[in-house]
């Protein structure tokens, strides 16, 4: 998939991914895509609960090897 | 819509009861509530410019695990736990685990509270220390950090009255 940012949120844990995230998405502009690694199983509901809050789209969640990978779509 | 909004009394004055206000706080601002926390009590010791003070105690907190932060994944399984009574014979037990603590914290991935606090404040959380145990306890408005704000129980509700959640930790 596209993107436009990249953020590695590995190692960090709970709540630094959805902070720095969001900082992340105030650096691109709305309909841009930010692409964010975690290793932080929380994340997954996390995110989700992020995107529904404020409104920025979670294109999708995938994980392997411990590994999650997320795209999201600027408001 | 309006903006949500979220108030936290935060209480309590030790390393481990310092996350849940700046947890939440940080991350009810990034969801865009607007946020603020009202330090009361010993509270107080999480907005002063020093943070080193701030310990974890094992002692009467049966609650609390106590692991080492190193080591093979055998040796790190082990629970230390000891009785209180030999808790609190030996002297610098309370500073011995809070550095430990302090260990695990970092291993995790976990934030420190300097950071987490500077996240809240770079987030626009506003700060209220309460007036009355700043005097109570004796401490000086140069104590505490920029940026805050005193003010006593009518403050609070000033804001807290307008909100969706509101906490006591």
């Amino acid at each position: 998939m596209n993107f436009d940012k990249e953020l590695d949120a590995r190692g960090l844990n709970c709540p630094l991914p959805i902070l720095r995230a969001k900082k992340a998405l105030a650096e691109v502009a709305s309909g841009q895509v930010l692409k964010i690694l975690s290793t932080d199983p929380g994340s997954v509901k996390d995110f989700a609960a992020f995107a529904k809050q404020t409104g920025n789209e979670l294109l999708s969640t995938a994980e392997a090897g411990g590994e999650f990978t997320f795209f999201m779509k600027k408001k | 819509m309006d903006t949500k909004k979220m108030a936290i009394i935060a209480t309590k004055g030790t390393l481990d009861w310092a996350y849940p206000p700046f947890i939440l706080a940080s991350t009810a601002a990034a969801l865009g509530y607007e946020t603020q926390i009202f330090f009361t009590f010993y509270g107080l010791q999480l907005v002063r410019k020093d943070l080193s003070g701030l310990k974890v105690s094992p002692l009467g907190n049966p609650g609390m695990p106590m692991k080492m932060p190193f080591g093979p994944k055998w040796f790190k399984s082990i629970n230390w736990n000891m009785p209180n009574a030999i808790q609190s014979l030996v002297p610098g037990y309370e500073t011995v685990a809070t550095s430990l603590m302090k260990m695990t914290i970092a291993n995790n991935g976990v934030a420190t509270i300097p950071d987490l606090r500077s996240l809240c404040q770079e987030a626009e959380v506003k700060f209220i220390a309460c007036q009355m145990t700043v005097e109570l306890f004796g401490f000086e408005h140069s104590d505490f950090i920029d940026g805050l704000e005193y003010g006593g129980a009518a403050t609070f509700f000033e804001f807290a009255g307008e909100t969706d959640i509101c906490l006591f930790i």
